[in-house]
């Protein structure tokens, strides 16, 4: 059984709008279907306004599909009653993509990363406050720090006490949205290294939303990929880097920016006249589908 | 003003925090110039000062922080010795900063349609009716798809990835002469990405925009920068042409940087430089990344080093690279699996793979 399933999800969005129209609909989320594997780490990319994170949010019911089904462990996330999610949510994390508004201005960072412990009524006092400093020390911060508040740290810096917070509670299931989008390479190497070492002790599976594919492809084992709501391709990672099949999954690809200021830029552009817009996902080969 | 001139020249800026244990240099004496034109990336550790630096210029840093000492010449004029009116001036419309995280500069009750206006109003390029057009004509510009419907729209309805767009639509507003971008396309995917920096250099040839560009992408550096400025605990420690940099690194934590960049084996560790940077206030005596330098020998404790010409208009504090001191290979120089190599690594274990 998938640890997690998501069939024919569906989050639609009303703005209104004073000026130039009338009120619109944004489908955020069209008719979107996946599964994660238990330790798996699938990886989510695709156009930015694509979806990613309101897919993730509404997973965690963050926010309220429009319509679908959302499966933790067989069973139906959208029906549990709010006692009942609360504590599936022990289990299921984020890291949301932007730090700054996630993080409570008016906490100090011991009280961020301590707030689901408090929460869920995990330990006292004392083992808390070492917990607290262990997680700050793991993610590679400085616990003499933990009495500032999110202002007082760099955006990279806040970016892993944000990460801190989502692997507190030992969850088995974390949706990275951008986790390391704010780190230099060495630190997100530092980063990296760690998600990988929890998911070995743990067995974690992560939802990995990113935009930085080198990495995507050095840590997940699946991908998809998002384009205009919809999920365009999906593939074993390697499948997909060696062969896309997807127009817009060739553009991103090729848009890589590599680090060599003579390397020739091969770019394709996007012709949006070749996107097929009604084409549903067929698999194209053993485990590598794509709506073309 | 000359052509060749700089149109900024950042001379020992230094900026610290007064914390409880004391005021904390989070730069310091940071020496940097930009021409006319010019794309200097900056790069470095998370915590490294990057950002306060850019907020310096602007002089926009909020107090525990404040700036202590140095120079910032822009066009000739040192903006540390203006009144706090004429800067306002100089803010937006000659110098435009892109925040590395939007929702400090969007104003969550406005419309972006309402804040790109009022930018160019206030700085008097439009009245408010012809603002609302123009704005269309950013939005479009910074790729906001289906850009009119966009305008009603608060912060928090949009994409992480179009909030950075809409910021980086309000810093070109003005047409600033100089534009700070403080990791101005992290939040995007590659190909809208590859389409800003097109949009950045075709803004460079048209009005000889000048560019200081903050990214920890070292291939978005290999794309835009001309020359590229590597900072560790608030200082800069290399600074050279971009080919120079990225080919031929100097200074042990550019090339520990360089090293970290994913790649090799699916599912192996990355390679990481090991330790973390030091807490602001906490420095090591001497060069600041003694403690985790592969290369350190004796001068690295004892006092920062200078900076020393390592190539044509490339310098790096490195002491391996003093002319009076022998030479001394660094780390990467040496032979795999050398008695020398295995003594300065320190028995590391080797990396283990996993998927
Ligand atoms: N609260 C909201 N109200 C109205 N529209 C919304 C809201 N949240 C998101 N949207 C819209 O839904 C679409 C998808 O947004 P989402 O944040 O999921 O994209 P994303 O794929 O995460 O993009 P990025 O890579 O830029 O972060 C966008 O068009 C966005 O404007
Ligand atoms: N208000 C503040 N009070 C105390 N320390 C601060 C404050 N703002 C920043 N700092 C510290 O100053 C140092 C430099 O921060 P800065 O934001 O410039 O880093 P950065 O190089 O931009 O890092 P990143 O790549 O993570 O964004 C960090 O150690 C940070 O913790
Ligand atoms: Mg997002
Ligand atoms: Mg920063």
């Amino acid at each position: 059984m998938p640890l997690v399933e998501v069939s024919h999800l569906v989050k639609h969005f009303h703005r209104g709008t004073r000026l130039f129209s009338a009120g619109t609909l944004v489908k955020a989320v069209d008719d979107v279907s996946f599964s994660i594997e238990e330790g798996e780490t699938f990886g989510l990319v695709g156009e930015s306004g694509s979806g990613k994170t309101t897919m993730g949010r509404c997973i965690l019911r963050l926010v309220e599909p429009t319509s679908g089904d959302v499966r933790f462990r067989g069973e139906n996330v959208l029906a549990f009653s709010k006692p009942r999610l609360r504590a599936t949510r022990r289990q299921m994390q984020i890291v949301f993509q932007d730090p700054y508004s996630s993080l409570n201005p008016r906490m100090r960072a011991r009280q961020i990363v301590e707030e689901p412990l408090i929460i869920h009524g995990l330990g006292n006092r004392t083992t808390r406050r070492e917990r607290v400093a262990e997680l700050f020390r793991l993610v590679g911060l400085d616990p003499a720090h933990l009495d500032r508040y999110p202002h007082q740290f760099s955006g990279g810096q806040r970016q892993r006490i944000g990460l801190a917070r989502a692997i507190a509670l030992n969850p088995s299931f974390v949706i990275l949205d951008e986790p390391v989008s704010s780190l230099d390479v060495s630190v997100q190497a530092q980063v990296v290294n760690l998600l990988m070492d929890l998911q070995q002790q743990l067995k974690l599976t992560y939802l990995f939303i990113a935009h930085d594919l080198r990495l995507v492809e050095h840590i997940c084992n699946r991908v998809a990929v998002m384009y205009l709501g919809k999920i365009v391709e999906l593939a074993p990672t390697q499948a997909l880097f060696a062969a896309p099949q997807h127009p817009y999954t060739r553009a991103l690809l090729s848009a890589i920016p590599v680090v060599d200021p003579d390397a020739p830029r091969q770019r394709i552009t996007l012709d949006p006249a070749l996107v097929n817009r009604d084409a549903v996902l067929r698999e194209i080969s053993p485990q590598h589908f794509a709506a073309v | 003003m000359k052509n060749t001139d700089p149109v900024l020249a950042v001379e020992h800026l230094t900026t610290v925090f007064d914390l409880s244990t004391g005021p904390a240099p989070a730069v310091d004496a940071v020496s940097f110039q930009i021409r006319a034109g010019e794309t200097l990336g900056l790069v470095g550790e998370s915590g490294s000062g990057k950002s306060v630096t850019a907020l310096s210029i602007m002089r926009l840093v909020e107090p525990p922080g404040r700036i202590t000492g140095g120079r910032v010449r822009f066009k000739g004029r040192d903006l540390l010795a203006l009144a706090e009116s004429e800067m306002r001036e100089v803010r937006g419309a000659d110098i435009a900063l892109i925040f590395q995280e939007p929702m400090t500069a969007l104003n969550p009750v406005f419309t972006i349609g309402d804040q790109i206006a009022e930018t160019l109003v206030v700085h008097g390029r439009s009245t408010w009716r012809a603002a609302m057009v123009h704005a269309v004509e950013l939005l479009e510009a910074v790729r906001i798809p289906d850009a009119p419907s966009h305008l009603n729209d608060y912060p928090h309805q949009l994409s992480g990835g179009m909030r950075q767009r809409v910021l980086i639509a309000m810093a070109l507003a003005c047409k600033p002469s100089l534009v700070i971008a403080d990791e101005p396309t992290t939040a995007l995917d590659v190909t809208i990405q590859a389409q800003i920096l097109d949009l950045l250099r075709e803004m460079k040839s048209a009005f000889n925009l000048s560019l200081l560009f903050i990214t920890h992408d070292l291939g978005v550096i290999a794309e835009t920068a001309d020359r590229v400025a590597i900072m560790y605990a608030g200082r800069i420690v290399e600074e050279g042409p971009v080919r120079s940099i990225l080919r031929d690194p100097k200074h042990p934590y550019t090339r520990g940087l360089l090293a970290s960049i994913p790649g090799g084996v699916p599912g192996e560790r990355l390679r990481a430089i090991e330790g973390s940077v030091p807490a602001l206030g906490a420095l090591p005596p001497g060069c600041a990344f003694n403690p985790r330098c592969p290369d350190r020998f004796e001068p690295c404790t004892s006092a920062p080093p200078p900076e020393y010409p390592v190539d044509p208009n490339h310098g790096a504090r490195c002491y391996l690279y003093d002319p009076g001191t022998s030479h001394r290979p660094s780390l990467s120089e040496l032979r795999p699996g050398s008695p020398e190599r295995q003594r300065r690594e320190g028995g590391q274990p080797p990396a283990t793979t996993r998927r």
